[in-house]
C-alpha cells in the first residue's frame, strides 16, 4: 500500500469519525473551540504577554534583567 | 537588605496558580484511572466475545471523553502564568522544566491525541485487537504525561542534576537522569498516578451504585463494580504505600514540610504521630497564626519516627528545631542559612555588577568562586535563604498543611474499607441490597475529589515559602507587575472555569441519566 493510500485512509477515518460523531461528541467539541478560541486567542495574546520576551530583545538582556531582580538591594 | 515583591502581588499570583491548578487537578485524575479500566473492560469483552462487555467500555468511555475533552488544555494556561506572571521563576529553572515539559508535550499530541480517536472513531473501523491495543495505549499515554509534569514538580521540590549558571541567571541541566530519576518525582508520579487510579475507582463504583439505586442498568452496574473494586482495591494499597514512602522522603529532604504536616513544633526522639488532631491558639502567643496548640489529639507513640526514619526511636525535628537550629542533631539555625544565603545573593551581585563594567578579570575571579565546589555546598545551596530577614517566615502555613494531610490520610483508608466492602458485597450478591451503602458510594465520589486536592494543598502549600526548595522563595519568583492586573486574570480563570466545571456536570450528568442504551 502506497504512502498516499495511507493518508487517505487516515483522513477519511477522521473526517467519518466526526461526522458521525454523537450529539454529546458534538457538544464538546464545541467547548473545546470555544475554550481554545478563549485561551489561545484572547488570555495569550490580550491578558498573558511572556514579560521577558515582549520587554526584552536578546537572552543577554532577559539574564541581565533577572540577575538585576535577583540581587537588587532595597 | 534585599527588595521583594509586595504582598498583595505575591499573594494574587499565589492564589492565580492554585486556582488553574486545582480546577486542572479535577480533570486530570479521572483521565489517568479510567483510561485502565476501560482498557480492563475492553480486554474482558475481546477475551471473551460478550458484546455486555462492549457496550460497558462504551459508556465507561464516553464519561472518559466527556472528562477529557473539558479538561483538555486547561494545564497550558499554567505556562501562560510561567511567562507572565513568574517570569523571574522561568528563567531561574527554564533548562530544568524545558526538556520534561517538551516530551510531555509531544506524548500528549501523538499518544493521547491518536489513540483516543481510535477509541472513539474505532470500533467497527480497525480489527478487535487494534481497538484494544489503542485503548491501552492511551491509557499508558496518559499516565506517562503525567510522569514529566511530576518530573518537573519533583525537581522544585528536590532541585538535583543541575548547575547554577551566573552569567545566565539559569539552572542547567547537568544529569537528565538525576532529575528524571530523583526519589520525589519518582514518589510524586507514583503517588498521583494511583490517587488518580483510586478516583476513578471511587467514580466507577459511585455511578453504578446510582443505577442500582435507581434499579436501573443492573447488569452494566455489577460488572463494573466488581472491575472497580478490585482495580481500586490494588490502587489503594499501592497509595497508601506510594504516599508512605513520598512522607520519608519529605522528612529527609523538606523537613518543615514534614513537621508541618503533623504540626510538630519541638521534635523528639521516638516521636509520636498525631492521627487526629485540633489546633488552637497558642497560649504563649495567640497572636501567631502558624504558632498552635493541640486542644485534642490522638497520637500513636512512636510511630512518626519509625514512618520518618524507619527506627522507632530516631530523632524527628520540630519546626523550632529547624528554625533555632539543634546542635545535637546537627541541624543548622535559620539565621545561619540566611547569612549564607545572603552572602551567596551579595557574592552573586559583585560578580553582575563586574560584568557591568566590562571588569573581566574580577567577574572571571568571581564566576569561579560562585561555581566552586565549596562554595555551592557552603552558600549557594541556602541561596533562597538570604531573601528573608525573619526566620518565621520560612514556616509554611502549619494548619492547613496539617488538616490537609490529615483529610488525604483518612480518605484514603476510607476508600479502602469502600473497596474491601465493594467487593465483599458484589461477590455477595448483596450491593443492590444495601441502600446505605449505595448512597455512601455515591458521597465518596465528591471525596475522592477532596482527598486529591487535600494531597496538592500538602505539596504545595506545605513547601512553601519555595518555588524552588532552599533556593528560590516564591517571592522572588513573581514578575514585578500590578497586582491589579493579576487580580483580573484570576476572577477571569474563575470564571471561565467554572463555567467549563458547570458544562462538563451537565453534559455528564446528562449522559449519566442517559444511559448505556443510546
Amino acid at each position: 500500500m502506497n504512502r498516499q493510500n495511507i493518508l487517505l485512509r487516515i483522513w477519511k477515518f477522521y473526517i467519518s469519525g466526526f461526522k458521525n460523531m454523537s450529539n454529546w461528541g458534538r457538544q464538546v467539541w464545541l467547548i473545546i473551540l470555544v475554550k481554545l478560541f478563549i485561551m489561545f486567542v484572547i488570555l495569550r495574546i490580550f491578558f498573558f504577554p511572556d514579560f521577558l520576551k515582549s520587554n526584552f530583545d536578546t537572552d543577554k538582556e532577559r539574564s541581565e534583567h533577572v540577575l538585576d531582580v535577583l540581587t537588587k538591594s532595597k | 537588605m534585599i527588595e521583594i515583591a509586595d504582598v498583595s502581588l505575591v499573594d494574587w499570583s499565589r492564589a492565580q496558580f492554585a486556582l488553574t491548578a486545582m480546577y486542572h487537578w479535577i480533570f486530570v485524575p479521572l483521565t489517568l484511572g479510567i483510561t485502565f479500566i476501560i482498557a480492563f473492560m475492553e480486554t474482558l469483552y475481546v477475551k471473551t466475545g460478550k458484546e455486555e462487555w462492549k457496550k460497558i467500555t462504551k459508556f465507561w468511555m464516553t464519561l472518559f471523553g466527556i472528562n477529557f475533552a473539558i479538561g483538555v488544555a486547561t494545564g497550558i494556561i499554567l505556562e501562560f502564568e510561567f511567562g507572565t506572571n513568574w517570569s523571574n521563576y522561568s528563567w531561574f529553572v527554564g533548562d530544568i522544566f524545558g526538556a520534561p515539559l517538551a516530551i510531555e508535550g509531544i506524548l500528549a499530541f501523538f499518544m493521547e491525541s491518536t489513540f483516543i480517536a481510535i477509541m472513539f472513531f474505532g470500533w467497527n473501523k480497525v480489527s478487535k485487537k487494534t481497538h484494544l491495543l489503542a485503548t491501552w495505549l492511551t491509557a499508558i499515554g496518559a499516565n506517562l504525561s503525567a510522569l514529566w509534569i511530576l518530573v518537573a514538580n519533583g525537581w522544585m521540590q528536590k532541585p538535583v542534576g543541575m548547575i547554577f549558571n551566573p552569567e545566565t541567571a539559569r539552572n542547567e541541566m547537568d544529569n537528565f537522569w538525576e532529575v528524571l530519576f530523583s526519589q520525589t518525582a519518582v514518589d510524586k508520579w507514583l503517588h498521583a498516578t494511583s490517587s488518580g487510579f483510586v478516583l476513578a475507582s471511587v467514580f466507577v463504583i459511585g455511578i453504578s451504585a446510582w443505577y442500582l439505586l435507581k434499579n436501573r442498568e443492573i447488569m452494566l452496574a455489577k460488572k463494573s463494580i466488581l472491575v472497580a473494586a478490585v482495580f481500586g482495591l490494588i490502587s489503594s494499597v499501592y497509595l497508601v504505600m506510594t504516599g508512605d514512602n513520598s512522607t520519608r522522603t519529605i522528612a529527609n529532604d523538606q523537613n518543615m514540610k514534614f513537621a508541618a504536616l503533623e504540626g510538630l513544633y519541638n521534635g523528639s526522639e521516638g516521636a509520636g504521630l498525631v492521627a487526629i488532631g485540633v489546633f488552637t491558639e497558642s497560649e504563649t502567643d495567640p497572636q501567631n497564626e502558624n504558632l498552635k496548640d493541640f486542644s485534642m489529639k490522638l497520637e500513636i507513640p512512636n510511630f512518626l519516627s519509625y514512618m520518618a526514619f524507619l527506627d522507632w526511636n530516631a530523632f524527628v525535628p520540630g519546626i523550632n528545631d529547624l528554625i533555632n537550629g539543634n546542635e545535637k542533631y546537627g541541624y543548622m539555625p535559620a539565621t545561619e542559612k540566611i547569612e549564607r544565603g545572603k552572602v551567596a545573593i551579595q557574592k552573586l551581585g559583585e560578580f553582575k555588577n563586574a560584568k557591568k563594567a566590562g571588569n573581566d578579570q574580577l567577574a572571571n575571579a568571581l564566576k569561579t568562586e560562585l561555581t566552586s565546589a565549596g562554595f555551592q555546598e557552603d552558600y549557594f545551596k541556602y541561596f533562597g535563604y538570604g531573601y528573608f530577614d525573619d526566620p518565621q517566615d520560612l514556616v509554611p502555613n502549619v494548619p492547613l498543611t496539617f488538616y490537609s494531610f490529615h483529610v488525604m490520610v483518612l480518605l484514603g483508608f476510607f476508600f479502602i474499607l469502600l473497596f474491601v466492602l465493594s467487593l465483599l458485597y458484589i461477590v455477595k450478591g448483596t450491593f443492590d441490597k444495601k441502600r446505605w451503602f449505595m448512597r455512601l458510594a455515591i458521597i465518596a465520589i465528591p471525596l475522592a475529589y477532596i482527598a486529591g486536592q487535600a494531597g496538592w494543598i500538602v505539596a504545595e502549600v506545605g513547601r512553601q515559602p519555595w518555588v524552588v526548595q532552599d533556593l528560590m522563595p516564591t517571592m522572588a519568583a513573581v514578575t514585578r507587575i500590578s497586582a491589579g492586573s493579576v487580580q483580573t486574570t484570576f476572577w477571569l480563570f474563575a470564571v471561565l472555569f467554572t463555567v467549563l466545571l458547570i458544562a462538563e456536570l451537565k453534559i455528564m450528568f446528562r449522559q449519566i441519566k442517559i444511559g448505556p442504551k443510546h
